[in-house]
């Protein structure tokens, strides 16, 4: 796959660090760069803190969970935007046209007693200014570039009358309608079938591409990030665990956690009989452990690895892991 | 028709046997893509003790009514349902209730979240089927209640007191595993028992599946509505499209080398970690064609309006027909669609003429 253009920063997350109740921590010194254009897969089970990362960069957490310390930049430059202490007028400025997010569950993020179009347009009125006439000209070639071919129908159409598929590319739409630099997308084919799925895969891949879009795909399935991303972020319990471009990452996995991650995922190997699974469970939001924290489940898991907390060792071409065990490249 | 290559079955009567099988929600109204009619149309299953059979399909295809239709939640427009050699469609009043509080066919519902009732603690939960089955004392009751939570590999003693939401994903799918295997039934029908969980906890319930096929000697439908999560247990698969039954057979050979075009975009949408496709969705599918589509309303194949296949012939729902001794597919190209020799003349370019009209090829 060829590398985008890595000049520059979309977004920038440095040393994230998100509480849940009590203070205890759920996401720990969470640091990632995405560049223009760049689109970049974050990967771990339920619970590993993946969902509540871009929840703070959206700033969308939950009531009681609050970002405790680092930084999270949009931009760079004049424009730049620190997020973590955003207020309301800055989030306003910036939701829709520079950061857009899209969720699982599209039925539950539109308003089920108004039209399609009357949501899209709203967007395109209320943040892009636009007269009825020209939103409603807009709305539909954006519906049309989202895949769906009779915009004119669905305009009219009310949400309980789409398919949960075709509800997620008008979502799409108005995420991208006024052409904001990241999209996030947190689970947002999981809920999909298998075709459905592939469709709105390519349907983002050819958005990034025309919009020069950066994106941030949150799954718990590697199998989904190997197929659209350039580069991946591992998380487990609350810490990026491994990092790198994804055709690397994928070759040859260096975390004994990716590694385990690699044996579950979908592979398209219909021959296989037996499906592995990742022994024991993940640690609690909060738990503190003493060193890593995929020790207790590791099965290389050796004293020193429980001595003291881990660092990430860079291991040079944009890859990184939090392993005692990894090579340092001399 | 459906010898199987199971090593777990051999040539006895099938436990359950769909034949036929109609099911219709509400009347079909045109020009909208609701009430469409017929939720199931012509569905046919075969499932033998200690076989697995996936059924596959996307949303809205019928694969949930199925199920339904099999544990009498809808009642059937045609067709018959016959388990263990009893028609259930002619049961009535005493019979039929008799033979649903027996629970010898369950099905565990999906997303356990929503139907495990909230404010029931496990023991409780589980404990229920049995205490509507009745016959059992105080002390068996439970003990079978912590065998049943042993069975799925749960810990009696730390989960009895807990309910739904103090459980995680793959725990409540296990909780409501239990309470279906509780009565020890015959038949465990689960309705997409793996989409909400991760991979991980994915591949413990589907192994969890098939040792409980082995230790029960039960028989299990598995509805999914991606092949990655039956690949791996699965004995025979059924792929559903738009109410109808496409393709049937072992699960290798239907995912190897599907013969309706519908399973190899299934098969060609997968994601997979190795990026090694040998289809792509492109080679079988067309964006929507809205002439083709009218086709399917007025009874043609209800692939059609996606097919890069399609040709005049499809104007008619093809019927399943058996393709080989262990399969059956509904396409009149069946298992000859990638071969390059046009079977028959198709009168409609392979790509829709909209995109195509002023482009040279």
């Amino acid at each position: 796959m060829p590398q985008p253009e890595t000049t520059g920063s979309t977004l920038g997350v440095t040393d994230l660090r998100v509480s849940v109740a009590h203070g205890q921590t759920a996401v720990r010194d969470v640091s990632f760069d995405i560049a223009p254009g760049e689109s970049v897969g974050l990967v771990g089970e339920s619970g590993s803190g993946k969902t509540l990362t871009c929840r703070a960069v959206l700033g969308l957490l939950p009531g009681g969970v609050r970002v405790e310390a680092g930084r999270v930049e949009l931009g760079e430059g004049p424009t730049a935007v620190e997020l973590t202490g955003a207020g309301r007028r800055t989030w306003n400025q910036v939701r829709g046209t520079r950061l857009a997010a899209v969720f699982q569950d599209p039925a539950s993020y539109l308003n089920p007693s108004l039209t399609i179009g009357h949501q899209v347009d709203e967007q395109l009125r209320v943040r892009g200014g636009l007269a009825r006439a020209e939103a409603r000209t807009r709305t539909l070639e954006l519906l049309l570039e989202v895949g769906i071919h009779d915009a004119a129908t669905v305009y009219h159409q009310y949400p309980f009358q789409l398919s949960g598929g075709m509800l997620q590319r008008v979502l799409i739409a108005i995420a991208v309608s006024l052409n904001p630099d990241l999209l996030i997308a947190d689970e947002a084919t999981t809920a999909l079938d298998t075709v459905v799925q592939a469709e709105i895969l390519d349907l983002v891949g050819r958005l990034r591409r025309s919009h020069r879009l950066s994106l941030l795909l949150v799954t718990h399935d590697l199998a989904v990030v190997a197929e659209s991303c350039d580069r991946v972020l591992v998380m487990y319990g609350g810490e990026i665990v491994e990092s790198g471009p994804t055709e690397q990452v994928l070759n040859d996995p260096q975390h004994p956690y990716t590694q385990a991650l690699m044996r579950v995922a979908s592979i398209g190997d219909w021959s296989r009989r037996t499906l592995e699974t990742i022994a024991g469970q993940p640690p609690a939001p909060g738990e503190e452990l003493p060193g890593c924290r995929f020790a207790p489940r590791c099965p290389l898991a050796a004293a020193e690895c429980t001595a003291a907390p881990v660092p990430v060792v860079e291991l040079g071409d944009q890859r990184a892991a939090r392993c005692v065990k990894v090579a340092v490249p001399a | 028709m459906s010898v199987t290559t199971s090593p777990a079955t051999t040539d006895t009567a099938p436990l359950l046997r769909i034949t036929d099988l109609a099911v219709s929600y509400a009347a079909p109204r045109r020009g909208t893509h609701l009430g469409t009619g017929a939720a199931l149309d012509g569905a046919e299953l075969e499932v033998r003790r200690g076989e697995i059979v996936g059924i596959v399909g996307e949303t809205g295809s019928g694969k949930t009514t199925l199920a339904r239709a099999t544990v009498g939640l809808v009642s059937p427009a045609r067709g018959t349902i016959e388990f263990d050699g009893t028609d259930l469609g002619s049961l009535r009043g005493r019979a039929l209730r008799d033979f649903r509080r027996r629970g010898r066919v369950q099905l565990v519902f999906q997303d356990s979240l929503r139907s495990l009732d909230p404010d029931l603690d496990v023991a409780a939960l589980v404990a229920e089927p049995l205490d509507i089955a009745g016959g059992l004392s105080a002390a068996d009751r439970s003990q079978r209640v912590d065998e049943a939570l042993q069975e799925v590999g749960l810990e009696p003693g730390a989960v009895l007191r807990r309910r739904p939401g103090q459980l995680s994903g793959g725990q409540r799918q296990r909780v409501a595993l239990a309470r279906a295997i509780v009565t020890r039934p015959d038949l465990l029908l689960c309705d997409e028992p793996v989409s909400a969980l991760d991979v991980s906890n994915r591949n413990l319930v589907l192994n969890l599946l098939d040792r409980l096929r082995r230790d029960l000697d039960l028989a299990v439908v598995i509805i999914a509505h991606d092949l990655s999560s039956l690949a791996g247990i699965a004995d025979r698969v059924a792929v559903f499209y738009r109410s109808r039954l496409v393709e049937q057979g072992p699960i290798r050979e239907v995912l190897e080398s599907p013969a309706h075009p519908y399973t190899a975009l299934l098969t060609a949408s997968a994601p997979s970690v190795t990026r090694h496709h040998r289809l792509r969705p492109d080679d079988v599918c067309v964006p929507v064609d809205d002439e083709r589509a009218a086709w399917t309303a007025d009874g043609g194949c209800v692939f059609a309006a996606r097919c890069r296949f399609a040709h005049d012939a499809c104007r008619v729902q093809p019927d399943v027909l058996p393709l080989g001794p262990t399969r059956t597919a509904a396409c009149y190209v069946a298992g000859r669609w990638d071969q390059p020799a046009q079977p028959t003349q198709p009168t409609q370019p392979t790509q829709p003429q909209s995109t195509q009209s002023t482009q040279p090829a």
